[in-house]
């Protein structure tokens, strides 16, 4: 077993190697421009464009020309977010998102407010959901957007989006949906789960960093966007700029690879996740679980442990790669806006650790990390005089503090 | 069939050496550079390594260095960036008379936000006309963006005499220029242009596609084209393409290494095809040489005959790869706005066939390239 364990496979994974593999060709002899349409070097790098086009339409559900590259999710939601808004201005300048979000979204729409847009910002439910109903109720007739994760990065919580995209349709609202978590873990089929658009990124499912794409419906209703980046008129002129062809071509493979191994490997991922789970359940107490018991992606487990801080034990297992919060986020010690959203309290918002599970973890890992985890809590509690007073029973919402605690 | 790419100004490949700074960086060490544990913090090393040597190669510090997907995202986070950035003091905005689509398009977008645009002109000799220029800086411009070598026929703008006068009679203007098609055939140095910003793409010099920089004068924020998660000070959101800015340092620190090399290689280059094109009637050498002259890594002919396109195809059969006006113009199929603003009609404007090298491109090839070309002459008389 090699140290450090990895386990945060939400921040990001390494390329798996069949896609280092699809790639590699095209950094060497295939390194044409494509659109240097004229010429066969450039030819056989739009074919291959073409080609990852439509293995990422397989993965979920889309027609290869609903696909649009960028440089990766981060990119595609600002593409989405700002080219409807600016696009459907005449409609009205209303969009609907929640607290849950990515920074990407929300950093996004705090932008659009700027620009006149008026944001309603649902407040997610103690697992993190949202639900169809209060969709419903946001929606007004200037709405132009709605746009709501798949699935959380922090706590894995899946949003009902097959039915929070049936409420859009039925009321004529654009919606966009963050799955770059998503997909290759759970199934995505836009025209099943009504979705208009959706963002995806190749680093999260083992292809390479620097590339992503945006599915934008074409039919029923055709969606069209402002262009956010311009010059050259690549990708429908939605997105100009020299296509990262291997890049593209690795995000192909690694979306091929994600829809033939979805079932097995979520399956996998679910059950190590599980073991995790109740290994860390079993053998500590006044533990808790941020996120849906159930509606979870497979590979997420973000526990809170109460009298424990979280940067303390991070460095407690050092040798298991864990992140708390959102990588993006975690250069902060700021409490995730998640879990402040979730309504998790400071203290245990501070103390959680998000476990990442992917493609490459082996259940020898999981328990190394889960005897690691167990050692290092066990070791801070036994400094902590909260964990001694609650161990003997004493209810420490009744204590009165002394000071401003 | 022997392959001679001369198609260098369009995409180059990858160099052996970049290709193995990034290697590692793909399946091994893949951390995300936000992430703090200690994979995240070797890749956020691997990440400032490069911002060094990009940093170096342009005479500025790191913190000046801002990573993009590519010298379009890079032209377009400057144009539209520093001209919203400075809406308040002006909406002036000028532009070079050849500059890439990906400027041009942008300062047109600026349009609907209420800039005006003016585009600057070509001299007889087919240089920038720095008289016009200063005559239309204004009080209230903002931005002027020039390109430094046209990726089209090679001239060498006279930026730096450009910033000159804008710095002194434009007070509130940026400077940015589109260096995209300069690097690695010339020396590029932000101070000594007295520019305000500067863009690059790794895949123009050896690097990979999918990465490029803006360089920014100290201090100097453009408004953010991309926003969440704050990476790259909050200019460029989204998870860095850690293996792609390590090729781009990597490729950067070759550029640095073999300019001398590279230029002597270029100019030989460029005599072989001023020394063999003769053999080919009717055929002409464009030479816009501007005050600054032509780089020798780009040379493009006026072919007689059929438009370029067809001498284009034939080329190709032969093994030889050149190209019709730019890969980002191909695709419209339209004439380039670049060789009219040069003075050339349209009949004539069709007939351009652009070659470009790279610093390993032989004499020989080029001679090779001319050859391809006399045979297919007599070869297009047959038919005519």
């Amino acid at each position: 077993m090699k140290l450090p364990i990895y386990l945060d496979y939400q921040a990001t994974t390494p390329v798996d190697a069949r896609v280092l593999e699809a790639m590699l060709p095209y950094f060497s002899e295939q390194f044409g421009n494509a659109a240097s349409r004229s010429h066969a070097f450039g030819w056989k790098a739009e074919e291959s464009v073409e080609h990852a086009r439509e293995q990422i339409a397989a993965a979920i559900g889309a027609s290869s020309k609903e696909i649009i590259f960028t440089s990766g999710s981060t990119e595609a939601i600002n593409l989405a977010l700002k080219g409807v808004a600016e696009m459907y201005a005449s409609k009205g300048k209303h969009l609907v998102t929640s607290l849950a979000e990515h920074k990407a979204v929300l950093d996004t729409c705090k932008h659009l407010e700027k620009l006149g847009c008026e944001v309603t910002y649902l407040k997610p439910d103690k697992t993190a959901r949202i639900a169809p109903e209060q969709v419903r109720a946001a929606i007004r007739p200037d709405t132009v957007l709605v746009a709501l994760m798949w699935a959380n990065n922090e706590v894995g919580t899946l949003n009902p989006i097959r039915e929070i995209g049936a409420v859009c349709r039925e009321l004529g609202t654009l919606f966009f949906t963050d799955a770059t978590q998503a997909v290759g873990k759970v199934p995505v089929d836009v025209e099943a789960d009504h979705v208009d658009l959706l963002c995806l990124s190749a680093h999260k499912i083992y292809g390479p960093k620097g590339v992503g794409a945006l599915y934008v419906r074409r039919k029923n209703p055709r969606v069209r966007l402002a262009a956010q980046m311009d010059g050259g008129g690549h990708e429908r002129g939605m997105r100009s700029g020299t296509l990262n062809v291997p890049g593209i071509v690795g995000l192909g493979k690694a979306c091929e690879l994600a829809r033939t191994e979805l079932v097995a490997e979520s399956a996998r991922c679910r059950e190590l996740r599980d073991h995790l789970q109740q290994r860390i359940e079993r053998e500590l107490g006044f533990v808790e679980l941020n996120g849906h018991p159930s509606e979870r992606l497979p590979g997420n487990l973000n526990l809170s442990f109460h009298f424990v801080e979280g940067e303390s034990l991070i460095m407690g297992i050092s040798d298991v790669a864990v992140s708390s919060g959102s990588a993006c986020t975690s250069a902060s010690l700021e409490p995730s806006h998640v879990l402040r959203a979730m309504d998790v309290g400071e203290d245990l918002a501070h103390s959680s650790i998000r476990f990442g599970i992917g493609r490459f973890t082996t259940r020898e890992e999981v328990d190394y990390a889960a005897d690691a985890l167990v050692k290092a809590v066990r070791r801070l509690r036994e400094m902590s005089p909260l964990y001694e007073l609650a161990q003997e029973g004493v209810d420490l919402k009744n204590i009165q503090w002394q000071g401003g605690h | 069939m022997e392959r001679i790419y001369l198609d260098h100004a369009a995409t180059t490949p990858l160099a052996p050496e970049v290709r193995a700074a990034m290697e590692p960086f793909w399946s091994a060490e893949f951390g995300n550079p936000s992430s703090r544990h200690a994979l995240g913090v070797r890749a956020a090393r691997a990440l400032e390594l490069a911002r060094e040597q990009v940093a170096q190669l342009l005479g500025v510090d790191g913190t000046q260095v801002v990573f993009t997907s590519g010298g379009t995202e890079a032209n377009n986070l400057a144009v539209l960036g520093l001209a919203r950035a400075r809406a308040k003091r002006g909406r002036h905005v000028l532009i070079g008379p050849t500059e890439h689509p990906c400027v041009r398009d942008a300062a047109r977008a600026l349009l609907e936000e209420g800039f005006e645009l003016e585009t600057l002109r070509l001299d007889a000799r087919g240089g920038l006309d720095l008289e016009h220029a200063l005559s239309r800086l204004r009080p209230d411009t903002v931005l002027v963006a020039q390109m430094l070598v046209n990726n089209e026929f090679g001239t060498l703008y006279p930026v730096a005499r450009l910033a000159r006068l804008v710095r002194a009679n434009a007070p509130q203007a940026c400077v940015h220029v589109d260096a995209v098609q300069a690097l690695g055939k010339v020396e590029v140095s932000l101070g000594e242009l007295g520019a305000h910003s500067l863009a690059l793409s790794a895949h123009k010099f050896h690097g990979p596609k999918g990465a490029g920089a803006l360089v920014l004068e100290r201090g100097l924020r453009p408004r953010p084209l991309v926003f969440g998660g704050d990476q790259e000070q909050g200019l460029r959101s989204g998870t860095e393409n850690v293996a792609g800015l390590v090729g781009l340092g990597c490729a950067a620190a070759l550029v640095a290494e073999r300019l001398p090399r590279a230029r002597a290689n270029f100019a030989a280059c460029r005599a072989e095809l001023a020394r063999e094109l003769p053999r080919l009637a009717g055929a002409e050498l464009l030479e816009p040489a501007g005050s600054e002259g032509v780089v020798p890594a780009i040379g493009s002919l006026l072919l007689p005959g059929p438009p370029a396109e067809v001498w284009q195809h034939h080329l190709e059969a032969r093994g030889v790869f050149t190209s019709v006006g730019s890969a980002c113009q191909a695709k419209k199929g339209g004439l380039s706005p670049a060789l009219l603003a040069l003075g050339l009609d349209e009949a004539r404007a069709k007939r351009v066939l652009r070659l470009s090298f790279a610093r390993e491109t032989s004499p020989a090839e080029v001679r090779a390239g001319v050859e391809a070309l006399c045979a297919l002459a007599a070869e297009l008389r047959a038919y005519a």
